[in-house]
């Protein structure tokens, strides 16, 4: 069912279920007086993949950095099971190639794994062939497979990738996100996937969030594409396939970054 | 005679102790491209030596002091967003040269020879700056031997280093440690406008034939052993000054290298 958050929600106990991965609740952050996000109330679970959508400058990326721990939230709070192993994939970063490295050096740069162990990895991935080559010689889509090989060595429960698919081609995207697939039923781990891909995203996804400085609607891929909020963040660009895509937000976005409801 | 009663193997000595550190040191700073800040650094020097000289402590004292304080003021900066690094570094460099040679001026009992300092010389070595090159060149060694995996991660990728559990401010804080410790222990040698040379150049060169990082990193040492070496016989034998004649020698390379061609090297 659709869940709609609203942006007062009532304080409720912080009831962590032995499934949980990472729960955060009331999150918020803001620079200086600027809120980026607020209320962020979410709950990911062993083996679900959940993915967060919303136009740019939406607080994708910030929701994963503050979830990692990577930056402080502003108020709110945030659980992680307990010594969760992350493999986090960021943003395709530029990368330096003044950095003499090839992909088997790639693979252990913060570990000692073994050589089968980088090769089982890299072949789980689809990689394998490309082990001698340089980092700064893989194309989009290769760079990827060989940055997800090497969160696997970490043997993830959770995996956190920000927009995997950036910088692939149209083929490779649905490889990619079938791959991510796969590899959630074999390893079991849980997934938490940044994306402003939408039709390709909703297959794979159990749990959509869309979100826009606060979470605008919530539930499976279905449900959501047919929320009204979901259409005027996506809407003029894919209006084909939005037919299909229908259901009801309480509020509405300005360009304040101010919202009210109906 | 006998080796290090004399001044110019004591210069040898010292600038091989230098070079071997620089290597290592010097791939991050060029990796992470920070010849700037090394720069900022080093400039800074002069106002290091004008205190050490102030306070009669230790030269290479002075110059760490102030090269640490410097990076501090950076890394204070660096957190703010209404100037950017560049801007911070030109003025903090300008303004530690300026200060430095300021107050050496204004301390008219003091008679400093000027050129030596900002350009090297290879009469300045003693037997107890030997022991602090050596002496401070094995810890610096072996300090960047437990952070090599740590600020290889973070070079790479300091967010994706920081998910994975490394604690990046902490090893970045070490980090500058490292470089005030070979700025100050190289500058008698390169001298203080010249002392970031020796950690860019020679890596530089070395990066058109090094496979991995750690072959960049002894490739660098290896330049700058000969950089030192030719360069300080160079100043021996034709009068100069000792820290333009090894940077030439290291340029030499540096050029050298982008002409020979390197196919089995790829990466």
């Amino acid at each position: 069912m659709l869940t709609t958050v609203d942006n007062n929600v009532d304080e409720i106990g912080f009831e962590i279920s032995n499934q949980t991965l990472i729960k955060s609740q009331s999150l918020s952050f803001l620079i200086g007086e600027k809120k980026i996000l607020s209320e962020i109330s979410l709950n990911i679970s062993k083996e679900e993949i959940v993915t967060v959508i919303g136009p740019n400058g939406a607080g994708k990326t910030t929701l994963l950095r503050l979830l990692l721990g990577l930056i402080p939230a502003s108020s709110g709070k945030i659980f992680r099971k307990q010594k969760l192993r992350i493999g986090y994939l960021p943003q395709r970063a530029v990368y330096n190639p003044v950095l003499p490295l090839s992909v088997r050096r790639l693979m252990n740069l913060t570990g000692n794994f073994s050589k089968i162990q980088i090769e089982a990895s890299l072949d789980e991935t689809g990689v394998k062939a490309l082990k001698d080559k340089p980092v700064s010689q893989l194309s989009g889509g290769e760079y990827q497979r060989v940055m997800l090989a090497r969160t696997l060595l970490r043997n993830p429960e959770l995996l956190v990738l920000d927009e995997p698919v950036q910088g692939v081609d149209y083929m490779g995207e649905s490889e990619l996100y079938n791959l991510i697939g796969n590899l959630r039923k074999k390893l079991g781990c849980g997934v938490l996937m940044v994306s402003h891909n939408l039709h390709v995203v909703m297959a794979s996804t159990d749990r959509v969030l869309c979100l826009n400085q606060h979470i605008c609607c919530e539930g499976k891929p279905k449900d959501v594409t047919q929320h009204p909020e979901y259409l005027r963040m996506f809407g003029l660009k894919t209006t084909n396939t939005m037919a299909i895509y229908n259901h009801h937000h309480d509020h509405e976005h300005h360009f304040s970054g101010k919202f009210k409801k109906f | 005679m006998t080796l290090l009663d004399d001044f110019f193997w004591r210069a040898i000595i010292a600038g091989l102790g230098v070079a071997v550190v620089a290597g290592p040191l010097g791939c991050f700073v060029v990796w992470r491209r920070m010849s700037y800040l090394g720069d900022t650094m080093a400039h800074s020097a002069l106002l290091g030596i004008a205190l050490g000289f102030f306070l009669n402590i230790d030269l290479m004292i002075g110059v760490f002091a102030v090269a640490l304080v410097v990076a501090l003021i950076l890394f204070f900066f660096q957190r703010q967003k209404m100037l950017t690094n560049d801007a911070v570094l030109g003025t903090l460099s300008h303004a530690s040269l300026a200060m430095g040679v300021l107050i050496i001026s204004l301390m008219a009992w003091i008679r400093i020879d000027l050129m030596g300092y900002l350009f090297g010389d290879i009469l300045a070595v003693s037997l107890i700056d030997l022991y602090w090159i050596y002496g401070g060149g094995i810890l610096i060694l072996v300090i960047l031997l437990i952070l090599w995996r740590p600020l290889l991660a973070i070079t790479f990728d300091s967010e994706l280093a920081q998910a994975e559990g490394i604690s990046v401010l902490a090893v970045q804080l070490l980090f500058m440690l490292l470089i005030a410790a070979v700025i100050a222990l190289s500058m008698k040698i390169i001298g203080i406008l010249l002392v970031t040379s020796l950690l860019i150049i020679p890596v530089s060169a070395a990066r058109s034939f090094s496979n991995t990082p750690e072959q960049m990193a002894f490739g660098g040492v290896l330049i700058g052993i000969s950089s030192v070496i030719i360069g300080l016989f160079t100043s021996l034998y034709f009068d100069t000054p000792s820290g333009p004649s090894i940077v030439i020698a290291a340029v030499m390379f540096f050029f050298a290298v982008q002409i020979l061609p390197f196919k089995q090297f790829k990466y």
